[in-house]
């Protein structure tokens, strides 16, 4: 075991799986020589050449549009979209294509890829280097969207997808790329896709969360148990499409009390769709209303500081709503 | 015109058999097409989308290709190009008629999304120029690989209108790759003509991309065939990828819920009718000796027999259960 940080522990992932199966390559903008905006790919080009760690135009639906080529020849691509705010090009390729090329065909072509996309507000990134943009992705059939917080998980996770058949995008918070640093196993693991984690047990609330809001709600959890005794129970989907429900209904269940938090707009968010789950099969459990935490349905966070702490629900939004949520 | 095309024929190195097979799909391209439109208009067919026109393009493009190991990325009309490839009659009317047994996707897609593992035909799409950058990475991983396979990817020349075309051109020029981008310029995109789709010449906008770009006559199959094969040639040598287009005339209407009345003069498409691909052909082969009256006879009479036993066949082939929509979603492993 070493600690790592999240941005760490992907690159390493990386660099295990290029190691371990030659068809595995990296293509995107910046990838190459510079090792990527976040210097998530360094050092992969000067060991693996420059095919295999691919500088591209800047052309997002090349991006994608060519991994899936790669991936339906033999190929098992992992593409890099540079900021998730630069994804719509590609969406046609992902949703359009990738996405359906096996339930099309009647399951004769699959597209075995991985999308990496950084995402996430950070200060300083403004309008289009801040988006959380799961939820766009989140009712295409077909498609994988996974985003780990912790770096065990994200090396472990990103494994599962790249050696998975279908395509699947790798979402990555950016500020906790260097903010949560944890051991990470030596030895090749894998962690499969589609599964829930319990991070924290608890009987009072449950609270599902994702992204660096997940990271400050555990926080605010130890805080809570400590000085009111309320005690939380804390899941992170990992998955955020297919859900794990199962794991999310057990802990609605145990507690009774939901609350879904994460930084996308709210309105049509993933949250929504997990609040809606609680709401259907947990119904006769529940001893208050689902509730959910979120943005502000503006379009992204903005440049001056201020403005960005407010878009992000922050330590004290969330404490409030778990206070909130554990009176009832 | 003639003795061009006799010229053109000696030029491609073609056998008297590698003739009349490539007559016979044309041919069979077309006779199927027909049957499918008849089918249509007796209300047996939801849908229909022609090749009608395109067929020297097609079977003159993919005569020389390796079926199973080089790989295709077709557009809707490519009828000509799968029949080549080795699909069947009976392949497109369970296509048409949406059967399970329809290999491109057992009745999911529209007619004309062609698809087969065997043949490396990779699942085509509705949204247009969306298999350029596809075809594109295709070809990377040939060359990655250093083998010798080549990618032929087709479309209108209107699929060169959005970005997709451009990045993927731009992207097989930067590495050289094995790949044919075939334009198969028919003249109109539904309704709209080429004079309000295209700035200039297609096939001269290869030079801005710094690899070969050769204009064809679209309705000359032994032109066609040629210009294919040198590009294969030259893809297969290392010699990166090459721009065709082929011009010819879309003898059809759009598809079959569509009424190109409304946008287009009867004696242009009479014109256009004159200079068919498959009679050009037809002429030239009666001119070599190739082709007369009665072998004419028996081409078209195995034909029709073999589209007679194939609408057969898939009008009676079960469709998929309801619930097999619920299938193949994800791939497992």
């Amino acid at each position: 075991m070493t600690t790592k940080s999240l941005l760490q522990a992907i690159g390493e992932g990386l660099a295990e799986e290029m190691r371990s199966d030659e068809s595995v390559m990296v293509l995107g903008e910046d990838v190459g020589r510079a090792g990527g905006v976040f210097r998530v790919t360094e050092g992969l080009q000067k060991e693996f050449g420059p095919e295999r760690v691919m500088d591209t135009p800047l052309a997002e639906s090349l991006i994608v549009g060519a991994a899936i080529g790669l991936s339906v020849n033999g190929m098992r691509p992992v593409a890099e979209i540079q900021f998730a705010d630069f994804i719509p090009p590609a969406f046609d390729q992902i949703v359009n294509e990738a996405a359906r090329f096996y339930y099309r065909s009647n399951g004769a072509w699959s597209c075995p890829l991985t999308i990496r996309v950084p995402y996430g507000a950070v200060h300083g990134g403004a309008l289009y280097h801040s988006q959380s943009v799961e939820a766009w992705f989140c009712n295409t059939p077909g498609l994988k969207v996974v985003a780990p917080t912790y770096p065990a998980d994200a090396k472990g996770m990103l494994k599962s997808a790249i050696r998975d058949p279908n395509p699947v995008l790798f979402l990555e918070h950016k500020r906790t790329y260097r903010l949560i640093k944890e051991d990470v196993p030596e030895e090749d693991y894998a962690v499969p896709l589609g599964e829930a984690r319990v991070h924290r047990e608890g009987d009072d609330i449950t609270v599902v969360a994702y992204g660096l809001v997940l990271h400050t709600a555990l926080e605010v959890a130890e805080k809570l148990s400590g000085e009111q005794g309320i005690e939380v129970e804390v899941v992170e989907p990992r998955t955020l499409y297919p859900l794990d429900k199962e794991t999310i209904l057990r802990s609605a269940k145990k507690t009774g009390k939901v609350l879904i938090a994460s930084e996308a707009n709210l309105t049509g968010s993933v949250s929504g769709e997990i609040a809606a789950v609680v709401a259907a099969e947990a119904f006769e459990w529940l001893d208050g209303p689902v509730m959910r935490l979120g943005a502000p349905d503006v379009p992204a966070a903005a440049f001056a500081k201020p403005m960005l702490d407010f878009f992000v629900p922050g330590e004290m939004e969330i404490e409030a709503a778990m206070l909130e949520l554990a009176r009832y | 015109m003639a003795i061009k095309e006799t010229r053109a024929g000696r030029e491609a190195h073609l056998g008297d058999d590698d003739l009349l097979k490539i007559y016979r799909y044309m041919l069979l391209a077309r006779r199927v097409d027909e049957r499918s439109w008849v089918l249509n208009r007796q209300g047996r067919a939801a849908f229909v989308v022609s090749c009608q026109g395109h067929e020297a393009i097609q079977v003159g493009a993919a005569y020389s290709l390796r079926p199973g190991y080089d790989y295709v990325y077709p557009y809707y009309r490519d009828l000509g190009i799968t029949l080549t490839l080795g699909q069947t009659a009976r392949d497109q009317f369970l296509s048409l008629l949406a059967r399970r047994e329809d290999p491109n996707s057992a009745g999911r897609q529209m007619p004309g999304h062609y698809s087969s593992r065997e043949l490396n035909i990779v699942t085509a799409s509705a949204p247009v120029g969306v298999q350029y950058p596809q075809a594109a990475g295709t070809a990377l991983a040939f060359k990655m690989r250093g083998e010798d396979g080549v990618v032929l990817t087709c479309g209108g020349e209107a699929s060169t209108s959005g970005g997709d075309w451009h990045e993927a051109m731009n992207f097989a020029g930067i590495h050289g790759l094995p790949v044919i981008f075939l334009i198969e310029n028919n003249s109109y995109a539904i309704s709209v003509p080429e004079k309000m789709q295209i700035a200039g010449s297609i096939a001269g906008r290869a030079a801005g991309y710094g690899i070969p770009g050769v204009e064809v006559d679209g309705n000359d199959v032994l032109a066609v065939y040629k210009a294919a094969k040198e590009a294969f040639e030259r893809a297969r040598g290392g010699d990166g990828p090459t721009l065709i287009e082929a011009k010819t005339y879309r003898l059809t209407a759009h598809s079959s819920d569509d009424d190109d009345r409304r946008y287009r003069e009867r004696e242009e498409i009479e014109e256009w009718r004159q200079r068919d691909p498959l009679v050009r052909f037809e002429r030239y082969l009666e001119e070599v000796e190739l082709l007369d009256e009665e072998n004419k006879e028996e081409i078209e009479a195995g034909i029709k027999a073999e589209v007679d036993e194939a609408v057969e066949y898939a009008e009676s082939a079960p469709q998929a259960s309801p619930e097999e929509a619920l299938d193949l979603v994800y791939a497992e492993g």
